[in-house]
């Protein structure tokens, strides 16, 4: 009850800061427009960090390309956001987007089309991660990829999309991705108000998250899983079908990576390719393994944590960050094998 | 480059060539002093030299074209030195038709000139004159031309004159010699020539095809020698990674840097070298040893101080390599500066080199391709013939039965990292040469090193061999038709899909320690 209690507070404290952000600005309490949106970011990192721990921390699946699930996801409600800007664009074109013009497309393509509507953008950027999911899942859980083979392998698909992404020719924009975003649902972005609904939104989406996986977790399914993670052969013997397991897991988290992807973008203005490198990947494992796998709360406050310092020392000493950021790594798997999870729960015992 | 013969041989030799047809040098003495006479009988005196072939002329007919010829007190011919004509001399005046006699006796005369830039050069104007006049003029050249490069020069400019011809005969003789040849610009003048050749249409398709044969040939030897480099850099990138990755089971992500650290070796080995010029131009030699030490004794204080607390939790192995590797990243870019540094390579690895049927050769990448088959089989001896190597399969087989046979397999465990370490540094000094020297610079190669790991078999140092030949090949082979990127994409899709059939790769362990 008392763990309850202190997860709601920090959703209330959390979802105080829009609206202390509407106080005037020479009131002592007023929040700064940029810390909101800099935690609007983090609470979408924080879901992508829980489709991690969802696939590690319970069920053993460390998969290095989770980032391309979550930009995938951006991609998809980034085209949304394209086709919205309409006729307003530098050219001026009336279908198609400036880097389109520019690049000469006289058409939409094919695979553009139906993104000018909002439910369609919203459920590719669910779909397209689930599908991805599905296909690298299936070939690899079948032929019982495990390990550092399946994390190579994930790592290897991001990396083969980075590469993909970055071509002119994909019709995705190229290096320069996607920005330049007008209005999302009506509401025009770079305000306050709009700001606000999409913290909102992220936030909503964060706890049903949370809480949608933390009863997963609590059901049969949930307990093979973990069974999975701790002796794959034994739970297989038993007669479970595991391959099916993992393949859930893996596409459910996906999904929910590519969730928290199109909630990030509209927040940040800008998807580009370099979303979907290798290291941005292992940067979420590492909130995971920081915070402490293998507990939903851990995963968000690693993905909390892990970021705020990152805010703050990129600001005060940008050349160190990356030396921390590798030290975290290092000291996550020699000292802190449980996360800060594990250390708080140690104290508290 | 062999043919470059000091120019003062060449000319001496040229001299020899003169001196035993006296008629000729005669003949010279006789025309020069026509080169003072009236316009009209410079302008003959000039084609007349041209057409004798003597180089000693083009100095004097330069020097005439220019307005710096001289006639001497003494009545002798000699180009002006300095800024103001000696005592007594008088300057040579010409005009346009002297002028445009000079120019085409230049360009013959220089076909002859003992300079081998030179002949190129007027090699290079014949070209592109196509005029069958020239015809007798570069056969002569031809008949006394020892290089090849200037000589498959001529030979395309003998071919183009034939086919400008009158006679028939002669443009079939000019069709057949193109058509033997492998070039494109020969190529394109049969192209051009087929419009004003109706009747000998046939011959020209023939000349054509055959030329794209060789073309096609030439292309294909070409696409395997690049698939050989870069599978050369693959095997030497992914060797340490199948050490131990392989052989221990620890996932070292950090390998890319170590890759990275041994080209920033390089870098420092030239550094310390270039103020001692009896070192200079060892430096290359030099870093390969200090890179794989360098590289080694980082390999050994990472396993001995991180790693080995890690071993049987692969998955926390990979974070903390992973972190490592960023560490080390950060610290060569603060130390030395996230721009590329250069690194310079000796003289013996520069150039091209032509082999037969014209397929080009960059030296430094055929170095390459030799180094790492010296480093693979430096590997094998080491695993098969050393007291170390034969501790190291004992404890990678065995671990307790080797400890209690003796063997302190914590010192052989650092060994073998070490060891691994140091390939990856020597991977670094080779893609020093190759490749842009930056912190990121292993980065890029990681990825494709783990693909050729795990597609050739995991622990087999022959499945590394084969695998990174079989992907460098692959990825060039495709790269024509889907460009890079694509290429690249596909050649993970297809190692994805292949590891369904062979889930642990080309060269599968066998037996007990396939279990592992």
């Amino acid at each position: 009850m008392n763990r309850r209690l202190v997860l709601m507070l920090c959703v209330l404290a959390l979802a105080a800061l829009p609206a202390f952000n509407a106080l005037p600005a020479d009131h002592p309490l007023h929040v700064p427009d940029f810390l909101v949106s800099v935690v609007g970011k983090w609470i979408c990192y924080a879901i992508l960090a829980l489709a991690i721990d969802l696939a590690w921390g319970y069920a053993g699946i460390l998969s290095l390309g989770h980032g391309a699930f979550f930009a995938l996801g951006g991609y998809a409600i980034g085209m949304h956001l394209m086709r919205l800007i309409g006729p307003r664009g530098v050219y001026g074109h009336p279908v198609l987007p400036d880097f389109m013009v520019f690049l000469g497309y006289t058409e939409l393509p094919w695979y553009w089309l139906g993104f000018d509507w909002f439910a369609f953008a919203f459920l590719m950027a669910l779909v397209v991660p689930g599908l991805l999911a599905l296909v690298v899942g299936w070939l690899a859980f079948r032929s019982r990829i495990t390990g550092v083979y399946l994390s190579i392998i994930t790592q290897a698909m991001t990396y083969a999309l980075m590469l993909a992404f970055f071509r002119n020719d994909m019709g995705f924009g190229g290096n320069n991705g996607f920005t330049d975003f007008k209005e999302l649902l009506g509401m025009p972005l770079n305000t306050g108000a709009t700001r606000a609904v999409l913290f909102y939104a992220s936030l909503v989406t964060l706890v049903l998250v949370f809480w949608g996986c933390a009863h997963l977790t609590q059901t049969k399914l949930g307990r093979v899983l973990t069974a999975i993670r701790d002796a794959e052969s034994r739970t297989r013997f038993l007669g479970y079908n595991v391959t099916r397991h993992k393949l859930f897991v893996f596409v459910l988290s996906a999904m929910i990576a590519g969730l928290a992807g199109a909630l990030y973008v509209p927040q940040v203005g800008i998807i580009n390719p370099s979303e979907f490198s290798p290291g941005n990947s292992i940067e979420a494992v590492v909130w995971v393994a920081f915070g402490g796998r293998g507990t939903l709360v851990g995963a968000v406050l690693g993905a909390f944590s892990v970021n705020a310092l990152k805010t703050w020392l990129t600001s005060v000493a940008p050349d160190l960050w990356l030396i921390v950021l590798g030290l975290l790594f290092v000291i996550v798997t020699l000292l802190l094998p449980k996360g800060l999870i594990g250390l708080l729960r140690r104290r508290g015992s | 480059m062999p043919w470059l013969i000091p120019r003062g041989l060449a000319a001496a030799l040229a001299l020899l060539l003169f001196l035993s047809a006296p008629a000729r040098a005669q003949e010279y003495e006789a025309l020069l002093p026509g080169l003072a006479g009236g316009f009209a009988q410079q302008a003959e005196t000039v084609e007349r030299l041209g057409l004798l072939g003597d180089p000693r002329a083009i100095p004097l007919l330069q020097a005439m074209a220019d307005a710096r010829l001289l006639r001497l007190a003494d009545g002798s011919l000699a180009p002006q030195q300095g800024a103001t004509p000696p005592e007594g001399a008088t300057l040579i005046r010409i005009n346009n038709r002297v002028r445009g006699a000079l120019r085409g006796a230049l360009g013959r005369l220089q076909l002859v000139s003992p300079d081998p830039a030179e002949r190129s050069r007027a090699a290079e104007g014949i070209l592109r004159n196509r005029s069958a006049a020239d015809i007798p003029l570069i056969e002569a050249a031809l008949a006394r031309e020892a290089q090849p490069p200037i000589r498959a020069r001529l030979e395309l400019a003998l071919g183009g004159a034939r086919l400008a011809s009158e006679d028939v005969a002669v443009r079939r003789e000019g069709i057949a010699a193109l058509g033997a040849s492998a070039s494109p610009e020969a190529r394109g003048q049969l192209l051009a020539a087929r419009a004003a050749n109706a009747e000998l249409l046939p011959d020209i398709e023939a000349a054509i095809a055959a030329i794209d044969r060789r073309l096609q040939l030439r292309r294909a030897a070409e696409t395997v020698f690049q698939g050989l480099s870069l599978g050369s850099v693959l095997l030497l990138a992914a060797l340490g990674l199948a050490i131990t990755f392989g052989v221990m089971g620890v996932i070292n992500m950090a390998h890319g840097e170590f890759v990275m650290l041994g080209a920033y070796t390089t870098v420092v080995v030239q550094e310390l070298c270039r103020g001692i010029p009896e070192l200079a131009p060892w430096s290359l030699p030099l870093a390969v040893p200090a890179a794989f030490l360098v590289t080694a004794a980082i390999g050994a204080a990472m396993e001995r101080g991180l790693i080995r607390h890690l071993y049987g939790r692969p998955l926390e192995t990979l974070l903390l390599t992973f972190g490592v590797g960023m560490i080390l990243q950060q610290v060569v870019r603060l130390a030395f500066g996230a721009q590329n540094r250069e690194v310079i390579s000796p003289d013996w690895m520069m150039g091209t080199l032509l082999l037969p049927g014209g397929v080009a050769v960059t030296q430094n990448r055929l170095w390459i391709i030799l180094f790492a088959l010296a480093v693979l089989l430096a590997c094998f001896a080491a695993i098969r013939l050393t007291r170390f190597g034969l501790e190291m399969r004992a404890v990678v087989q065995n671990r307790r039965i080797a400890a209690t046979m003796g063997i302190r397999t914590g010192r052989v465990d650092a060994m073998t990292f070490a060891f691994g370490s140091g390939l990856a540094g020597l991977a670094g000094v080779a893609l020093s040469q190759i490749d842009n020297v930056s912190p990121n610079l292993g980065t890029g190669y990681i990825i494709d090193s783990f693909m050729v790991v795990v597609f050739g078999g995991v622990g087999s140092l022959m499945g590394t061999l084969i695998g990174a030949f079989s992907l460098g090949l692959l990825n060039k082979v495709l790269e024509p038709y889907a460009g890079v990127v694509l290429a690249k994409v596909a050649v993970l899709v297809g190692i994805m899909l292949f590891i369904q059939r062979r889930p642990k790769g080309l060269f599968a362990l066998k037996g007990r320690a396939a279990d592992q």
